[in-house]
């Protein structure tokens, strides 16, 4: 039987029969259906991503007419970082970097953000970002984002004035740890809502959340906090980007508007990320690395399709490595991102990625 | 740069970065937000990705084309143009008509 060239989770290649794709995506769809309580894909949506896997061609690309809005996190750092952001080192400016987005990438968006991409550093060199963003703003056409990280871990010993619940609840200091997230999650707002108080008040677009809730439900917290009151002193168009698939119960008892935030799916995020009064939301669905990227795919738009379903706002799925069915290596072959992408925009009936 | 050519809107290269705006900025899902876009350019949703169509349509509304056109609207200029083609509020262009506004 002929094989398929494609790809592992992590990026390798390997060579699989049309079958076995299709026993691949069935699983795929069944494992976020199970976990997430949502119901699978259709058989007519599993045939159209065995079509996608199967199709020999390098890249493939939706219809014309159906292309969705881009947006980015962490973005230029791609361009003038380093390894850890994925970065390739080349020698150019930030704002330069955002130009050739906007002018040579088609970029639909683009967002100012710190090479360290947190907030808490942000805060004391606040007067250079806005300096940046008032630049950009100057020479840019494109809907222009102030973006980064609540990072809650930040805030806890060493880095930060609050206890570490990763040294807590080993020790069993449970109830230390509760107080400690839950003070950190205080701090992080207020932080997060000075930043984009500032960046309204020179004009920014737009207010990147991203990689929330990446320390837990705490976090999640204190972001939805921060939309709350963003939302209503300013006028920012706000985006939430979600750092996994699951809420973590670091904490375990935070809640929201009455709803306990640990163990959310993406489909149950969105309802309070639109509570909050957020823009876009962004919905990540974890890649893993041991199975086949036809098996990642299946799986994340079967997440993805319901969080779209269940939004009122702009979904944008996050589709960068590691995330969204995208594989977990420093160089994503093109072949599996572009088969990610479309599969989230005909499929997952998103409205961004 | 994959997504954007799999799946991308195209930005300044096509109608990517008013169909964003509505999206940013009055929440709209996207098939209402490029059903508003092509209304106001007065052409179809399709036509909105296409990068010769659109190429020719920002030259003459003046709204920032992607090559260097000496004259055009550049930045802020062909931002100010959006905000009252699409009759949406741009934050940088309202900042720009305090700074010039009576004093």
């Amino acid at each position: 039987m002929t094989k398929i060239y494609t790809r592992m989770g992590d990026g390798h290649a390997v060579e699989m029969t049309a079958d076995e794709i299709r026993t691949d995506i069935l699983a795929g769809t069944e494992d976020a259906a199970d976990r997430g309580k949502i119901p699978a894909l259709s058989q007519g949506e599993q045939d159209y991503l065995v079509d996608l896997f199967t199709f020999e061609g390098k890249i493939v690309g939706v219809e014309p007419g159906d292309e969705v809005v881009l947006t980015d996190d962490g973005s230029v750092n791609a361009l003038y970082g380093a390894q850890s952001s994925s970065g390739v080192g080349v020698p150019i400016s930030r704002e330069s970097a955002i130009r050739v987005y906007e002018r040579a990438f088609a970029m639909d968006t683009m967002e100012v953000g710190h090479p360290d991409y947190s907030f808490k550093p942000v805060k004391p060199i606040i007067a250079l970002e806005l300096q940046a963003m008032e630049s950009v703003l100057h020479t840019t056409i494109i809907p222009m984002y102030y973006g980064a990280m609540p990072n809650l871990a930040l805030y806890a010993r060493p880095d930060g004035p609050f206890g570490n619940p990763a040294d807590l609840l080993p020790m069993g200091k449970i109830d230390e740890a509760r107080s400690a997230q839950e003070e950190a999650a205080e701090a992080c707002t207020r932080d997060m809502i000075y930043i984009g108080k500032r960046m309204a008040e020179v004009g920014a677009d737009g207010f990147n959340f991203d990689t929330t809730a990446s320390a837990g439900d705490a976090e999640f917290l204190a972001t939805l906090r921060a939309v709350e009151e963003l939302a209503r002193i300013t006028d920012l168009s706000i985006e939430v980007g979600m750092a996994a698939e699951f809420v973590l119960g670091m904490h375990g008892k935070v809640t929201y508007d009455g709803v306990r935030l640990a163990g959310l799916y993406p489909h149950d995020q969105v309802k309070l990320v639109e509570k909050a009064g957020a823009h876009v939301f962004g919905p990540v669905v974890n890649t893993n690395t041991r199975r086949s990227t036809a098996w990642n795919v299946s799986r994340a738009v079967t997440f993805v399709k319901a969080c779209s379903e269940a939004a009122t706002i702009p979904i944008h799925a996050n589709v960068g490595i590691g995330v969204g069915g995208v594989p977990m290596c420093e160089t994503p072959p093109t072949s599996m991102v572009t088969r990610a992408s479309v599969a989230m925009v005909k499929i997952g009936r998103v409205d961004g990625l | 740069m994959s997504h954007a050519l799999a799946s991308g809107m195209g930005g300044i290269r096509t109608a990517g970065d008013l169909v964003a705006r509505m999206q940013l900025h009055r929440k709209m899902r996207l098939p209402e937000a490029k059903a508003y876009v092509a209304q106001k350019l007065g052409v179809g949703t399709r036509e909105l990705s296409d990068e010769v169509a659109m190429r020719e349509l920002r030259e003459e509304l003046d709204i920032g084309v992607l090559t260097s056109v000496p004259g055009a609207a550049r930045g802020l200029e062909a931002k100010a143009r959006i905000a009252s083609l699409l009759e949406v509020t741009i934050p940088s262009v309202e900042r720009l008509r305090e700074k010039i506004g009576p004093g």
